[in-house]
């Protein structure tokens, strides 16, 4: 199944979760998923605390944010 | 209250002893930015709101975090209303603050506000519950839109943004202070301290800059400079500054 990660395409074999792709991004190292990180499947915003409980589905749109210096 | 003593700046119900808000864009890095934000004294930042680049290292929320700074996340980069709102949801979510910087630009020469999709957006938000501070125009009229909607303060222009430009229309400054029932903030075009000192002797209740210092080739001298500018502008503004004269008025006593 194909995902659209952060704009850039991603194969995903199996179930993957909003949990699975953040960890990957944020945490590769395996340490914990730091605070201020927000993420939108198809422009919607999921919390935090349902990131495990959510899994994606083929041609996903997943943005991870986090703040930056701006502005 | 002590005469001397300033009152705070209270914002949405929530007091601040510093008027000046920072921005953390610019910096050359989050060391020299931490520093900066130490010497202005600020208790208030805006950030943006980007992917997550794999494998950064420190991020500028611990840095707000560990010194016990206000986020302020800001729609920076947004074209229309539809934009702002997305950006906002996801910087409540990541930051755990309804408290929102609207901005809503109309092109990237000019990063001027666009009025219309400004509007809309700070009207969908304040509907949604945040506390949306709108980086506006020096527009009086659109102002006073923009606190009848509901928007906790009005944050119009000194310049453009990162222009240095400092307040190109003071008399419209004057004019949204004299009407405006929620803090009036400058926002974007300070270049340098008297700017910001200006800002406050025009009765503006805060100043919000970020290229002046995060720029300046001192970061952290200019900050200390911004935060005294501040403080000195509101402290003019409230002692009551005397009358402009045409001719001279001798400050010694006449020669008997």
């Amino acid at each position: 199944m194909e995902l659209i990660v952060n704009g850039a395409l991603r194969e995903a074999a199996g179930t993957v979760t909003v949990e699975e792709i953040v960890r990957e991004l944020t945490a590769a190292d395996g340490g914990a998923i730091p605070g201020g990180i927000a993420v939108a499947v198809n422009d919607e915003v999921v919390r935090r605390a349902a990131w495990a409980g959510t899994p994606l589905g083929a041609g996903d749109r997943v943005d991870v944010l986090t703040a930056v210096q701006g502005g | 209250m002590n005469a001397h003593t300033d009152d705070p700046l209270v914002i949405s119900g929530v007091s601040f002893g510093s008027r000046l808000i920072t921005g953390t864009g610019g910096a050359p890095s989050l060391e020299v930015l931490e520093e900066a934000l130490i010497a202005s004294g600020t208790e208030l930042t805006t950030v943006a709101m980007r992917r997550v680049a794999p494998g950064a290292r420190g991020s500028v929320w611990e840095v707000l975090e560990r010194n016990g700074i206000r986020p302020l996340p800001n729609t920076a980069g947004c074209f229309t209303a539809t934009d702002a709102v997305r950006t906002a949801r996801l910087g409540r979510e990541a930051l755990g603050t309804g408290w929102v910087k609207l901005e809503v630009v109309a092109d990237e020469h000019t990063l001027l506000p666009d009025p219309v999709e400004l509007l809309e957006a700070a009207e969908r938000l304040v509907d949604e519950g945040f506390a949306v501070l709108p980086y506006t125009n020096d527009d009086p009229v659109l102002a006073r839109r923009l606190e009848q909607i509901g928007c906790v303060a009005v944050m119009p222009l000194a310049a453009p943004i990162g222009s240095g430009l400092g307040i190109r229309n003071p008399h419209n400054l004057e004019l949204i202070v004299e009407q405006a029932g929620v803090p009036v903030i400058v926002d974007a075009g300070i270049g340098t301290a008297s700017d910001a000192a200006l800002a406050m002797e025009l009765g503006c209740d805060a100043v919000l800059l970020a290229s002046a210092v995060t720029r300046a080739e001192d970061p952290v001298l200019m900050a200390g400079a911004m935060r005294d500018a501040v403080r000195a502008g509101r402290a003019a503004r409230r002692a009551g500054r005397i009358p402009v004269r045409r001719h001279a008025r001798a400050s010694s006593p006449a020669v008997d």
